[in-house]
């Protein structure tokens, strides 16, 4: 078996406008380890969303995937290119919600108004396995248990605008979760939630993925929530990856010039009464526009730099 | 330290017989940075709103310190008196794609507040927009756009823009960082940061992002259920708390450094 559930590999999205064809993702590869949590962290239109989106095969026209594998080893069925499936493919019905699923940003928006909770967690289930809608409600009520809903026995006939934001973002989580994914793809499942709902899923999610030892992705421009949840980090800026490392080797010592702004630009304890560094203060006149070949550093870590600032870093580092 | 700008006592409102803001009491100095923060639902912009009166308070007395040196009561202005008031008193908002008009110019959103208030022709309204535009640095062919034309960070700077061309003593920001990038955010803060240096602003700074607050204010209220559970200078506050309810939201931000584990306080516990 391959450690790595997913193997991304230069892989390219295009989307054709009036004005033009935009680029969204330029020969974009990492990997995903099983067992893990890698991270996607970038600005606004960086490509981090569009890569979750193609690994559920979830670009729509105008936008389409021009070239790249998505390579995906489950456990239990013979690996297989996301990327080259037809469209039609009925291994794309098991993908998605069944051995991959997602996790989305607006937890009101990811839920139907019109079905009670437990419908829409037991709905999962019925998708992907033969069983009886009883047994699938009883399955949906010990997941909402798991991800923390208390009285599941009344809740779960209850609509999603009777719970709050942070029950609502765990009702998401339980949908999620309730086939058994490989990989669980969170799409900055915090972002809309106060900070300390926000500590509360994040820890959440944390311990669920160690109980169930999948592999997850976790989308986020939040440097803050990365560090807290991710085992290793890949950079992304303007559909590019600049830099993937473990989480201590991208957070504490970056090499990407990108990476350090990035991380300069969160206002801490240390800023305070100081002017806060911007991206384009530290980056200087380094240039982030001019595509660069990922090349692997001695201590693992893969960086996209002209051959002369990496010639300078292998220098650097011996 | 400076003279007091903003007298805030006793200021109550509810809505449907559940209270908002429950007997809040503060003051601001003149050019200092207020931040109020909590969790949705806690009041905050409720406060602000109360404070500008955007929306009427049902109890408490808001005094304000007039350009001219005099003090005068917002709480039971009416709409007209208001009038001359609120260009001393202006607001940025969050949202810098809703809080801008889609089919007005630049030029007209930022000379609008000048011909609401009859300030100056036209020929001397354009220097002044010609002014604050550089002042948000923004380019002179801005103006004939409309805001689909620009990014979140180029219209926040719209946004204030708008506020400060009145030359307001104080600014409420609701969440005015919190819709956008890392990187745009620290350019839109120091920029909040400059002008207030070049215009002695004082800001009321609603957050709901503790690290932004404690890089930006220079006070806090921190709300909880309409009621201000704990103020103070921002290092006796997140140095040294003493609610529980402060103690939690410190606890709840995550460090971006791998080896500061985030290790939230249990809520229940609390008994909050």
């Amino acid at each position: 078996m391959v450690d790595n559930l997913l193997e991304i590999r230069d892989l390219a999205v295009e989307f054709g406008t009036d004005i033009g064809t935009t680029y969204a993702l330029r020969e974009v590869s990492f990997d995903v380890p099983r067992g893990k949590v890698t991270a996607i962290v970038g600005e606004s239109g960086s490509g981090k969303s569009v890569t979750a989106n193609c690994i559920m095969r979830l670009i729509q026209s105008p936008g389409r995937i021009t070239g790249g594998q998505i390579h995906f080893s489950p456990n239990d069925v013979t690996a297989y290119d996301i990327a080259a499936l037809p469209d039609k493919d009925p291994r794309l019905l098991d993908l998605r919600g069944g051995s991959v699923s997602m996790v989305f940003q607006e937890p009101m928006t990811a839920l139907s108004p019109v079905y009670t909770v437990g419908n829409q967690v037991a709905e999962a289930i019925l998708c992907h396995r033969k069983v009886s809608k009883e047994e699938a409600l009883e399955e949906a009520a010990d997941m909402l248990r798991l991800v923390g809903i208390d009285d599941v026995g009344r809740r779960i006939h209850q609509y999603p605008f009777e719970f709050s934001g942070g029950m609502r973002q765990r009702v998401v989580i339980a949908m999620a979760l309730v086939c058994h994914p490989q990989l669980l793809i969170c799409d900055e499942p915090t972002t809309a939630l106060d900070v300390t709902i926000q500590a509360e899923i994040l820890t959440l999610i944390r311990d669920l993925q160690k109980d169930l030892n999948n592999s997850v992705l976790f989308i986020t421009h939040d440097l803050g929530v990365v560090a807290q949840m991710a085992d290793q980090v890949v950079v992304m800026y303007q559909g590019r990856v600049l830099e993937v490392g473990s989480v201590r080797q991208v957070l504490k010592t970056p090499v990407h010039p990108y990476t350090r702004g990035l991380l300069a630009a969160i206002p801490g304890l240390a800023t305070k009464g100081e002017r806060l560094a911007t991206i384009a203060s530290v980056v200087g006149d380094a240039d982030l526009i001019t595509p660069h070949p990922l090349v692997t550093l001695a201590d693992g870590r893969q960086v996209s730099l002209p051959s002369d600032q990496l010639a300078a870093l292998e220098l650097a580092n011996g | 330290m400076a003279d007091p700008l903003l007298e805030v006592t006793g200021l109550y409102k509810s809505f449907d017989g559940a209270a908002a803001v429950d007997n809040v009491s503060f003051t601001v100095s003149e050019s200092e940075t207020l931040g109020i923060v909590g969790e949705s639902g806690s009041g905050k912009t409720t406060l602000a709103r109360c404070v500008l009166r955007a929306i009427d308070p049902d109890q408490g007395i808001v005094r304000f310190r007039t350009s001219d040196g005099e003090w005068t009561e917002l709480h039971d202005k009416t709409d007209d008196e208001l009038i001359p008031l609120r260009q001393q008193m202006q607001m940025v908002f969050q949202d810098p794609f809703s809080s801008l008009n889609p089919r007005m110019t630049v030029q007209e959103i930022l000379e609008e507040p000048l011909i609401i208030h009859g300030i100056g022709d036209r020929s001397s309204r354009r220097v002044e927009v010609l002014d604050i535009l550089a002042k948000v640095q923004l380019d002179q062919d801005s103006l004939t756009r409309y805001p689909h034309a620009f990014s979140g960070g180029q219209r926040q700077r719209i946004g204030i823009a708008r506020a400060l061309i009145l030359r307001p003593k104080l600014v409420v920001c609701d969440e005015s960082v919190s819709a956008l990038d890392v990187s745009v955010q620290a350019q839109i803060i120091n920029l909040l940061e400059d002008l207030q240096e070049e215009f002695g602003l004082t800001y009321l700074f609603v957050a709901h992002d503790l690290s932004v607050v404690h890089h930006i204010c220079d006070r806090i209220l921190v709300m909880h259920q309409g009621r201000v559970v704990e103020q103070g200078t921002v290092q006796e506050v997140f140095e040294n708390p003493q609610e529980d309810y402060t103690r939690l939201l410190l606890s709840a931000i995550p460090s971006p450094d791998p080896d500061e584990p985030l290790n939230p306080l249990d809520r229940k516990s609390l008994g909050l």
